[in-house]
Order: structure tokens, then sequence, then C-alpha cells
């Protein structure tokens, strides 16, 4: 365990040494104590590594990230996981705005609520969230998955694509064209294994399904040039 | 972008830091905004007393002799306290309008900042360091306050385009935002005889809501109508004389942290502006939610 004290060290340093480490690095586990709200803590890492943040961290925490499991011991400011690649991203406390924003791969895991725009134009990444969602989340959500255990707020998954959004609570409203779907014997598979990756004790059946019902201008044929 | 902090205090001994925490969680906030900075001060009163922050470009000459020509002529005694660029003159209470009367016909032009009975608002063009050492605003004391550091959007850098901005008695507005039908209210609000000084859309809010609370709205409600009648971004961060509110647009896409614990409550654009503040560790953190006012009052 190498142990990284941010204030000590100052951002760039920090992001240097952890962007240097490859696929055959021996040093597999870093902390990272002081974080103190910092933005951009442990962006652009790119190999299978553990980084624990001991603390809150602020602005675009873990962005870009490819093969690290990222665990932030406390909440995550705006845009945490803001496209994502592959790995993991686990937030004990809650995430703040656009968690999860644009991502193509991983997962990200938020134990407490996220606020507004969770996994807008998510492109392939799995969010999981204990707790409820904000307004404008899954807005313009092209693929991959988004399980919320609690509630979701206003307008979710407006002009969503193809990505599937599980949610056990209420949804506040759905957005423009999202619509309730059949949960089918494979989107119950699909769900358990995201639950299991989340580690959340919920149960598929008590789920519903929503998404694209194809309407919008842009899934018209007569519409392509 | 735009940086805003406050804090209220439930415990009384920490009072006697308020101005040091406030100054430190707003210099956390600089990279938000770098072009001006303000702080609204809530602190001790005399019954029967009020208090009016004045500003001027040329303190020394401008300030000279001015608490004898005010006390002069409303007929009153007159203290005065000059920091800086800024002064607060101490009226009878019953002198209040009278006072602020003359003042705006003073020549040299001395600007009204704000009055009340608690309320002291220093700001001024510059960096948030710059501008609170200036008003030396870490050696004081209250029960309450609001900080903004700008970064200028709608209006030209200048000290009366930076925030807090007075919106009546006690009460003042600070803005993380951009308001898009600013011109039209300005407008409508002039011809209802409100008075407005600038170009700056955060300015058209806080006489927005001065305009609602002369017609009997109470600031809860007036802040309830904001949502309907301003069109644009918005955290604002009110203060009144015993407590602070805070209501966010129904986007909410400016940013917005509080941390409440038996000690204290306080607001940050950031989390990085809270961290300093005692015990924060076991504070319940949380964002507030889109389109909801909230208030904690003494």
């Amino acid at each position: 365990m190498e142990k990284l004290d941010l204030q000590a060290l100052g951002l760039r340093a920090l992001n240097e040494k952890l962007q240097k480490q490859t696929d055959e690095t021996n040093q597999k586990d870093w902390e990272i104590i002081n974080p103190r709200g910092s933005h951009a803590i442990a962006v652009g890492v790119d190999a299978p590594i553990n980084v624990t943040v001991r603390g809150s961290t602020g602005y675009y925490c873990g962005g870009m990230n490819k093969q690290a499991h990222i665990h932030v011991d406390g909440s995550a400011g705006p845009g945490v996981a803001e496209n994502m690649m592959s790995g993991i991203i686990t937030i004990e406390g809650d995430a703040s705005q656009y968690a999860g924003a644009t991502g193509h791969g991983g997962t990200l895991v938020i134990r407490g609520n996220a606020a507004s725009r969770c996994g807008i134009s998510m492109k392939g990444i799995d969010i999981v969230v204990h707790g409820n969602i904000g307004h404008m989340s899954a807005f313009m959500a092209q693929s991959g998955n988004l399980v919320v255990c609690g509630d979701a707020g206003d307008a979710l998954g407006d002009s969503i694509y193809e990505a599937r959004l599980f949610v056990r609570g209420s949804v506040k409203s759905l957005g423009a064209d999202c619509i309730e779907k059949e949960m089918r014997p494979k989107h119950l598979e699909i769900l358990r294994g995201l639950l299991e990756k989340g580690e959340c004790d919920a149960k598929p059946e008590e789920f519903k399904r929503y998404g694209s019902a194809r309407q919008l201008y842009n899934f018209k044929i007569d519409n392509a040039y | 972008m735009c940086g805003i902090v406050g804090l209220f205090l439930k415990d009384t001994s920490l009072e006697a830091d308020l101005g040091r925490m406030l100054s430190e969680m707003l210099v956390t906030m600089t990279d938000r905004g770098p072009d001006s900075a303000g702080i609204a001060v809530y602190n001790a009163h005399q019954e029967g007393q009020a208090k009016i922050t004045v500003q001027a470009d040329h303190p020394q000459t401008d300030f000279d002799g001015l608490e004898k020509k005010l006390g002069k002529a409303i007929g009153a005694s007159v203290k005065m306290d000059v920091r800086d660029t800024h002064a607060v003159l101490i009226v009878p209470q019953a002198s209040l309008n009278a006072a602020m009367a003359e003042l705006r016909q003073l020549d040299p032009l001395i600007r009204i900042m704000g009055h009340g009975e608690s309320i002291e608002i220093y700001k001024e063009v510059g960096l948030p360091e710059t501008v609170v050492s200036r008003f030396d605003i870490v050696k004081m004391t209250g029960t309450h306050g609001i900080g903004h550091t700008r970064m200028a959007t709608e209006s030209a850098v200048t000290t009366m385009g930076a925030h807090p901005f007075n919106t009546g008695s006690d009460q003042c507005l600070v803005h993380n935002g951009s308001l898009s039908n600013h011109n039209s209210l300005r407008r409508k609000l002039r011809r209802e005889n409100i008075r407005i000084e600038t170009d700056n859309d955060t300015e058209v809010a806080a006489a927005y809501l001065t305009w609602k609370l002369q017609n009997g709205s109470s600031l809860g409600e007036a802040l309830e109508s904001s949502l309907h009648d301003l069109d644009g971004f918005f955290t604002f961060v009110v203060g009144t004389k015993d407590g602070f509110g805070v209501v966010r647009d129904p986007i909410a896409c400016k940013p917005a942290v509080m941390a409440e614990t038996e000690s204290y409550v306080a607001f940050g654009s950031e989390y990085r502006a809270l961290v300093n503040l005692p015990n924060i560790e076991q504070a319940q953190v949380w964002e507030p939610e889109p389109a909801t006012v909230y208030f904690w009052n003494h």
C-alpha cells in the first residue's frame, strides 16, 4: 500500500504517479489522504490498481478511468467517473450532479444518493445507485444500464436511445420518449448481475424497467439523409 | 461560475470567529471567480440604532467630516467607522430614511451598499484574499454572514456590480448564475419606482425581491415567486436579520453544498469551501433540492 498525501504532494504530482502505473505494476494498492474536496483526483488512470480516497472529492474524480478500482470513502462532487472506459468506481456517500456522464464502460456504484443528470449521455457504463437519483437522469442515454434502488426525479430518460433503466422506487416523471417496458427474463438476469456487482441486497423482481419508445424524430427512417 | 459561501451560527461561542471562518471559506472559492468579492456580516446592534454601509472612491476626502455633515442634515448624532473604501454610519432608527435620502444627494458621490439594524456589507473589485484583508473581515464577529466571489458575465466588473446586493432592511442577496430576462424585468420594476442603479442581472433579482416585499410578500413567498418570474440560472443565497435562505432554479446546474452540525449551518458552492469548519467530518452534508426554498432562523 502506497499512501499519497494530496495536500503535501499536489494534484499534478499525485495524478502523475497514478497515471504512470501500467498493466505490469507491482504497486497494486494506493491510498490518497487529505482530498479535502479537491478536483480531478485520480483522473486518467489506466492500470489494474486499487485506489482508495479517504474523504470527499470535488469535480471529476476518476474521470476517464480505465481498469482501476477507485473507492471514494466519502462523497463525490460533480462529474464523478465522467467518461469512464472500464474498471469500477465506488462512492461510499452521495454523488453530485452528472455522475457517470458519457461513460463508455466499467461500473459506477453510488452507495448514497446521486443528484441531477446521473448517467447523462451514458454510452455503455453500468451505474448502480443504492439511493435516489435527481432530475434529468439518463438524458440522451445511448447504451449501458442505470440501476436505481430508490426513487428517480423528474424527466427520467429524456430522449433516451438504447440504455436500460431499472428503478425500484417511484419515478417522479418520465422524459420525452421514455416509457415503462416489460421486464423479461433476460432483463431480470442482467439486473441480478448488476445488483450483485453493486453489492445491493434488492431483488430484481422489485424493479421496473424503462427505455426508449423510439418515437422521436431521429428514429424515423424518413428523416434519415 | 461565481462562488458563494454562507455561515449561520447556532453556537454563540463561535461568533468571535465568524469573520475568520467566512474569510477562509471565501478565499477557497477564489478560482470560481476572480473579478470582485464581497461579504455581508450580521452582528450586534444597539437598540434604536440603524447602520448604513457606504462606499466612496476617495475615502480619505469623501468620508472626511461625513458623520457631522449627515448629523447636521438629519438633526441627530451620527457615528462613523471607516474601513478602507467603506464606512458604517450609525444613525437613530427613526432617522434612517432621512439619512439615506440625504446621502443620495451628497456630493461627492457616496454609494449606499446596505442598511439595516445589524447588516454590514463590504465589497470591492479584486480577489477575495485582497478584499477580505482590505476590510479586515477576519477580525469581524457576528451571528451569520454571506460571501461571494464573482466571475462577471452580465455586466461590468465594478464595485456596484459586486455582490452581495442589499434588497431591503437587513436583507441581502448573492447569486451564482445568469438571468436572461433581466432587461425586461428591470424596465418593469423601474416603472414600479423600484431603484435599480446598474446593468447587473443580480441587482434586478434583488430589486425584484424588494418589490415583492414592499407589496406584502414574506421573503419565503418572494423567493417562491422568483422561481416563476426569473428566467435563467440561479443559486441564490439570501441573508436576513435572523438567518439565511437558499433557493436554486429548477434546472439546478449551479452547484450548492450544505452542511449542518449542532453548531452551525454552512453553505458552499463546493465542498472545498467547507473543509476547514469545525467537526465537518461529523456534519450532515447534502445538496439543496432544485426549486425548493430553504431557511434557517435564530
